[in-house]
């Protein structure tokens, strides 16, 4: 399999690796993959008090792709606002990373893992 | 001492040809390019010679007469004519064939193939550690089978089941008995003298030979009788026809010569560098080998790294040419059907890794595969969510994952 100088580059040089204290209400955790598929995502937001996004760390078992996506998104989420966050397409991903076909599953499963956290978040802020 | 990357570790993949096979090879490439069918002058005469003399070299080191021997394309060839000749020629004794789950797929889709044209197979599952029960076989066995294919050294563990019995029991029923031993040869001592074998495929190019040639083991006494598969000039006594690849021959007869005068002396030094590996490699927590240890040639070490996915560890040992039990390369997702026939899950099959050793590595070169794996896996743990559950002491086989069903109704409510 042949991947793309990008995948390489955030693969062997992973960007904003590691764990935010997952029980600090400002901290919002999306897990999402399964081990027996093969994918598992977890990503961290830290959120101001404001809205926006501070700090984002990831861990992630998959193949480079899966790694690149994630490490990929941690950049494109700081700085955001919860809302402009929530507007990141797994298209966005897999053709800035030049993903082939097989592999598109990684930036999908990307998307969904800044989508749980930002749910997990809002759930912290106004339980139901 | 410098070591020269990549290094080579996927020795059950294929092999590098020995120089001293391409030295016998290479004349009949050039000046000696007779038909060795062709009986009327010297150029014919010299190449049947050349393919006579391989002929006996590969009897001799598998302990047959050269008579029972006949060249093919490779095992696969001989696998697909032991297998549907056999069927073909013996189906009014009966249409039923036993075969093992974690085969070769040169067996398993010729057993395919015969289920379509009307024939039934069953096929065994190993135990956990890859060998066959026979009690299980036993039961298996019905008045009309007529055929039993066994792997002898697994490709991807490495585990060698008891062919002698098995023999033994095909024998005392009058079953047909065929040994996929593409793998063994220059690896387990064996001679087809001791064992009731019927039927036993080779290939040249996993034991330092040409790749394109191989051979099929086809008993005299008693005479076990095939449909041919290919057809024309009637070479190889009507088995299999289609002129014969005078230098690939002689490089598959020179390579099993070698293979087995020089066993002796290699096994102990290829177990020696496995046993290092596995040494090495063992020091890391939550490292599961697959298949059994006690059984198995010392040329393979099949290791799950648990929580660490297997294609990103073969890209973060790039330097190493090894093969991975997950097939995350392909469209499928789907992981070695080998490992989950022996009840590995899905996740420490994803994670498995087999290294193959051969007669070309180094003691330095596994001193680098450990160092380089330990390092890598460490890196790849420390990126790895599951590896941090584990050290949190979650559970992480019984974790309630969400399926992809249930987070699609989370999203898009």
């Amino acid at each position: 399999m042949s991947y793309s100088n990008k995948v390489i580059d955030h693969y062997e040089h992973p960007r904003n690796v590691g764990s935010l204290d997952k029980n600090d209400s400002h901290v919002g955790t999306g897990l999402v993959g399964a081990p027996a598929c093969g994918d598992v995502m977890k990503l961290q937001i830290k959120v101001s008090d404001n809205g926006i996004i501070e700090d984002a760390k990831f861990k992630t078992y998959g193949c480079g792709s899966a790694i690149a996506s994630s490490s990929l998104v941690t950049e494109w989420l700081k700085g955001k606002s919860l809302d402009e966050a929530g507007t990141i397409k797994n298209s966005q991903i897999a053709e800035e990373l030049e993903l082939p076909p097989v592999k598109i599953h990684c930036s999908v499963l990307a998307e969904d893992a800044i989508k749980a956290a930002i749910s997990d978040y809002k759930n912290k802020k106004s339980p139901h | 001492m410098t070591i020269k990357l990549p290094i080579y570790l996927d020795n059950s993949a294929t092999t590098k040809v020995d120089p001293r096979v391409l030295e016998k090879m290479l004349p009949y490439l050039s000046e000696e390019y007779g038909n060795p069918a062709s009986r009327s002058h010297i150029f014919g005469w010299t190449t049947e010679k050349a393919v006579e003399n391989a002929r006996a070299q590969v009897a001799s080191a598998v302990g047959c007469d050269s008579k029972e021997i006949i060249w093919t394309s490779g095992a696969t060839e001989s696998i697909n004519l032991a297998i549907k000749g056999a069927a073909e020629f013996y189906q009014d004794r009966g249409k039923h064939l036993i075969t093992l789950k974690t085969e070769h797929k040169a067996t398993l889709d010729s057993m395919r193939e015969l289920e379509r044209q009307g024939f039934e197979v069953t096929y065994l599952t190993p135990e956990t550690n890859g060998l066959l029960d026979l009690s299980k076989l036993l039961t298996a066995i019905r008045p009309d089978t007529i055929l039993i294919s066994i792997l002898h050294v697994n490709n991807e563990i490495g585990v060698i089941q008891d062919i002698k019995s098995i023999g033994e029991i095909c024998r005392e029923r009058n079953i047909l008995f065929h040994v996929d031993a593409a793998q063994s040869v220059g690896k387990v001592e064996f001679s087809i003298a001791n064992l009731n074998v019927d039927l036993m495929s080779f290939s040249a190019h996993k034991v330092y030979g040409p790749k394109g040639v191989g051979a099929l083991y086809i008993r005299r006494r008693p005479r076990v009788r095939l449909i041919a598969q290919i057809h024309g000039g009637g070479q190889e006594r009507g088995f299999r026809s289609g002129t014969l690849p005078t230098h690939q021959i002689v490089g598959m007869g020179e390579a099993f010569a070698l293979a087995v005068a020089e066993l002796k002396t290699e096994a102990p030094r290829i177990k020696h560098l496995q046993q290092k590996l596995l040494n090495g490699l063992s020091k890391m927590e939550e490292v599961y080998i697959n298949g059994d240890m006690e059984h198995r040639v010392p040329h393979n070490l099949n290791i799950s790294f648990n929580y660490v996915e297997g294609e990103s560890l073969i890209m973060a040992i790039k330097d190493i040419a090894v093969s991975s039990g997950s097939a995350c390369t392909s469209a499928s997702l789907e992981p070695s059907y080998v490992l989950r026939a022996l009840g590995r899950n899905d996740e420490l099959a994803h994670s498995s890794i087999r290294f193959s050793i051969g007669r070309f590595n180094t003691e330095e070169e596994i001193d680098y595969t450990i160092k380089l794996l330990t390092e890598k896996i460490g890196k790849l743990r420390e990126l790895s969510p599951l590896w941090e559950m584990y050290k949190d002491g979650i559970d992480v086989s019984t974790y309630n994952w969400k399926s992809d069903g249930e987070r699609d109704i989370i999203l898009h409510h």
